[in-house]
């Protein structure tokens, strides 16, 4: 474990309603707070989420782990703002997230976050290379993307080099293996500099091998960068590589290491 | 910038989407020629209808015309002012012509003009109709010596020459048979007629009418001697004077029933409170040819004065002459209408007995009928594309459910919803803009190719699809209008955005979470 790693905290804690919120957010990057959530199937509500409060500190790798189904992906969807809680709050560099507009949370996954998904979710249309380049190219509008073209490209480049991909720039996604797929996904997260890498089964689709070397990037980029990372898994083994791990258990926190 | 970009990309990997928009291109094409072959038929009309009436014309409801046309004309003058060009006067009044063919006496209709040599050309196109190229420098009632027709037109032998060579055998024709009738009568043995030596009709046409010496000639006073002299001239209607028939080959011939040279008879209506029935003869001088059916088998032309003679419409003590028409020619650029318009306060109808109207409103239900095809036309054909509109949408719903998870991941990386429906509308404008682009270039290319491939269909099915016949047009007439062709693709383009709408807002109410679920 790294200095920085190590001087990551995690705090999750089950049933602290009567903890004071400060010092949740004292110096977490990001914290949630007795956060609800359910799911409409028809006239049946399923509750998903029952209270999950969780924080993590900047530079820190925390792995979610759990059964399917106890919400540990819905927890990183309102983490990552792509769907909002019923209760509960969600706090991003000490500013309310949860309640943000949609264009400001539009911008918030933007410029501020990084996610990588267990099916890669690439762009089939575009190559490596634009593929890494999304982020940018939906932050600036036509004139001022090309005005930086190259410097944005050059730092693609860097990125797919980091990644072990500078000799497949130009090629589709289709062509690419799921380890190549799932490492452009990752340079794509980073393209924006982001202070926070959301993953959600970054490994779950690919062969211990190959999962190995995801995870080991993974834990190189929260080492040598200090790119705090919350991951999602379902894999014990997986799991146990993170300074620390949440467990859920139908949609509460049941430990916290 | 992504907007752009994958919209290009899915303009260029999405062939279902190509497909869908063939019936736009089709539509747009389809638009692009009937406008421009409508357009060409209304400008090759309106030339044709136009061709030898006058702008404004002022007609008179009697028969026997309005006196005095030389104080008409100045009033016109004062009133119209600056915009007059030139005015004439005319007579009309409907006649029956006879003529002559292969022994038979055939007989038409015809309205029968009585103009002014010197200024009737000077208010219509009427002269460049003209078969005789000295004629359609300067019309003259006199038979040209030869010459008629040209290129575009070839004419059987006409004129004087003709003429004499028609009289000459005809008048060796009578005197063969007056030697056998003679030597019959001396004989007196009946022996079957039969006229030995007659030479070979020079000319597949009619002979004329036989010469009638007490027939009211040029000069009443000598004997009318036809090889040298002439009755009053007469130009004639190509129609009137020619069949158009395909012969055996199927190549489109004309047929000739008189020519310039022969003698025709006209029987017409007397000027009068009881109009009588006279009959005239006149000599054939000239053919015209309008390209305009109604024209060109109705009309006659006579020099005015002989008709306003023949007709009695000179007043015999003061010497004052009526006619039934002026003719107005004005300045190009005139609008007709104000003309027409105040001529008409100036002749108000309860006073004076005078119709006063332009050529449009003379040809007005034609070309009423005419705008209304092109307006029921292009009507169907936008339905046509507003069906591939539908197409559009149906294709859209499928696209955007099958990039469920790409909208899904752009949602992820940050793009507003407004983004990811401008990449659908985006793509639906360029969708648009290809399908109608295709469209434009395929339509002006068969535009200008449209006779060729009239041609080659001809070839290919064996049926005829343009007939010359019909339509007195030897080829397709087509007139592109460029406000129209954009027109055209700003609608078809519009269409194909409207179509996306729909698909672009689905995929901007789809939720990141939801859509990146999605299998």
């Amino acid at each position: 474990m790294s200095s920085t790693a190590l001087m990551a905290e995690q705090i999750a804690e089950r049933g602290t309603r009567n903890v004071e919120p400060r010092s949740i957010t004292h110096s977490a990057i990001l914290s949630a707070r007795r956060l609800e959530k359910s799911y409409r199937k028809g006239k049946l509500v399923v509750p998903v989420l029952k209270g999950v409060d969780f924080s993590i500190r900047e530079g820190g790798f925390v792995a979610v782990v759990g059964q399917s189904g106890c919400g540990k992906s819905t927890l990183l969807h309102l983490l990552g703002t792509l769907d909002a809680p019923d209760t509960g709050e969600i706090h991003f560099e000490g500013q309310r997230i949860d309640n943000l507009s949609p264009r400001s949370r539009d911008r918030l996954r933007n410029e501020h976050f990084g996610m990588i998904f267990q099916f890669y979710h690439l762009l089939p249309e575009l190559s490596t290379l634009e593929n890494v380049l999304a982020p940018i190219m939906i932050r600036y509008g036509v004139l001022s993307y090309w005005r930086h073209k190259k410097e944005h490209a050059e730092r693609a480049k860097q990125l797919l080099d980091m990644v072990n991909l500078g000799h497949r720039l130009t090629h589709k996604p289709r062509e690419l293996s799921g380890g190549e797929m799932q490492r452009t996904a990752i340079a794509r997260a980073l393209i924006s500099q982001p202070k926070l890498l959301l993953a959600d089964e970054p490994t779950g689709n690919l062969d211990q091998k190959t999962g190995g070397e995801i995870l080991a990037l993974l834990k190189q980029l929260n080492r040598d960068h200090g790119l705090t990372v919350v991951m999602v898994t379902h894999d014990q083994a997986i799991a146990k590589q993170a300074d620390h791990v949440v467990r859920l258990v139908e949609g509460k926190v049941a430990s916290a290491i | 910038m992504y907007k752009l970009l994958l919209s290009w990309r899915y303009l260029c990997t999405r062939y279902i989407a190509l497909a869908s928009i063939i019936s736009v291109t089709l539509g747009v094409g389809t638009l692009i020629v009937v406008n421009s072959v409508m357009a060409g038929f209304t400008r090759e009309m309106h030339v044709r209808l136009h061709g030898i009436l006058s702008d404004v014309i002022v007609e008179s409801h009697s028969m026997d015309g309005l006196v005095d046309p030389a104080w008409h004309m100045a009033e016109i003058r004062r009133v119209v002012g600056d915009d007059l060009a030139g005015t004439t006067a005319a007579v009309h009044v409907p006649a029956m012509l006879s003529m002559n063919v292969r022994g038979q006496v055939s007989t038409r209709q015809i309205t029968l003009i009585g103009v002014d040599e010197a200024t009737y050309a000077d208010v219509s196109d009427f002269r460049q109709y003209l078969l005789h190229p000295e004629n359609r420098k300067r019309l003259s009632f006199q038979l040209r010596e030869e010459g008629y027709g040209d290129e575009s037109r070839e004419m059987p032998p006409s004129g004087w020459k003709y003429r004499r060579m028609k009289v000459s055998y005809e008048r060796e024709l009578e005197a063969q048979r007056q030697l056998l009738n003679a030597e019959l009568a001396k004989s007196n043995t009946p022996k079957p007629v039969e006229a030995p030596g007659i030479p070979q009709d020079p000319t597949s046409a009619s002979s004329g009418l036989p010469a009638d010496p007490t027939a009211t000639t040029a000069d009443m006073g000598s004997v009318f001697d036809p090889a040298k002299e002439q009755f009053t001239g007469m130009v004639l209607g190509i129609a009137i004077g020619s069949v158009r028939q395909r012969n055996e080959e199927g190549k489109v011939l004309d047929y000739y029933l008189c020519r310039p040279g022969d003698d025709v008879q006209v029987t017409y209506a007397s000027a009068g409170a009881r109009p009588t029935a006279r009959s005239d003869q006149f000599t054939v001088v000239d053919f015209y040819e309008s390209k305009m059916s109604e024209y060109d088998s109705g009309f006659a032309f006579v020099p005015l004065r002989r008709l306003q003679e023949i007709r009695g419409m000179i007043d015999p003590k003061s010497g004052v002459d009526a006619v039934t028409t002026i003719q107005l020619k004005l300045k190009p650029g005139t609008d007709l209408n104000v003309v027409r318009d105040k001529l008409r306060a100036h002749f108000p109808i309860d006073k004076f007995q005078y119709q006063i109207k332009t050529w449009r409103d003379m040809q007005g239900p034609l070309l009423a009928a005419v705008q209304m095809e092109t307006t029921l036309l292009n009507i169907l054909l936008f339905l046509i594309i507003a069906v591939a509109g539908f197409g559009i949408l149906a294709t859209f719903f499928m696209i955007v459910v099958e990039k469920t998870r790409d909208i899904g991941i752009l949602k992820a990386l940050g793009a507003p919803s407004q983004g990811v429906m401008c990449i659908f509308l985006n793509y639906g404008f360029s969708l648009g803009l290809v399908g109608s682009g295709a469209g434009m270039i395929g339509g002006l290319l068969f535009v200008a190719y449209i006779n060729d491939i009239a041609k080659l269909i001809e070839i290919v099915t064996g049926q005829e699809v343009f007939d010359p016949t019909v339509y007195y047009f030897e080829r397709i007439p087509t007139a592109v209008q460029p406000i129209a062709v954009v027109g055209v693709v700003f609608g078809a383009v519009l269409i194909a955005v409207m179509a996306s709408v729909l698909p672009a807002l689905r995929a901007a109410r789809l939720h990141p979470v939801e859509a990146l679920r999605y299998e």
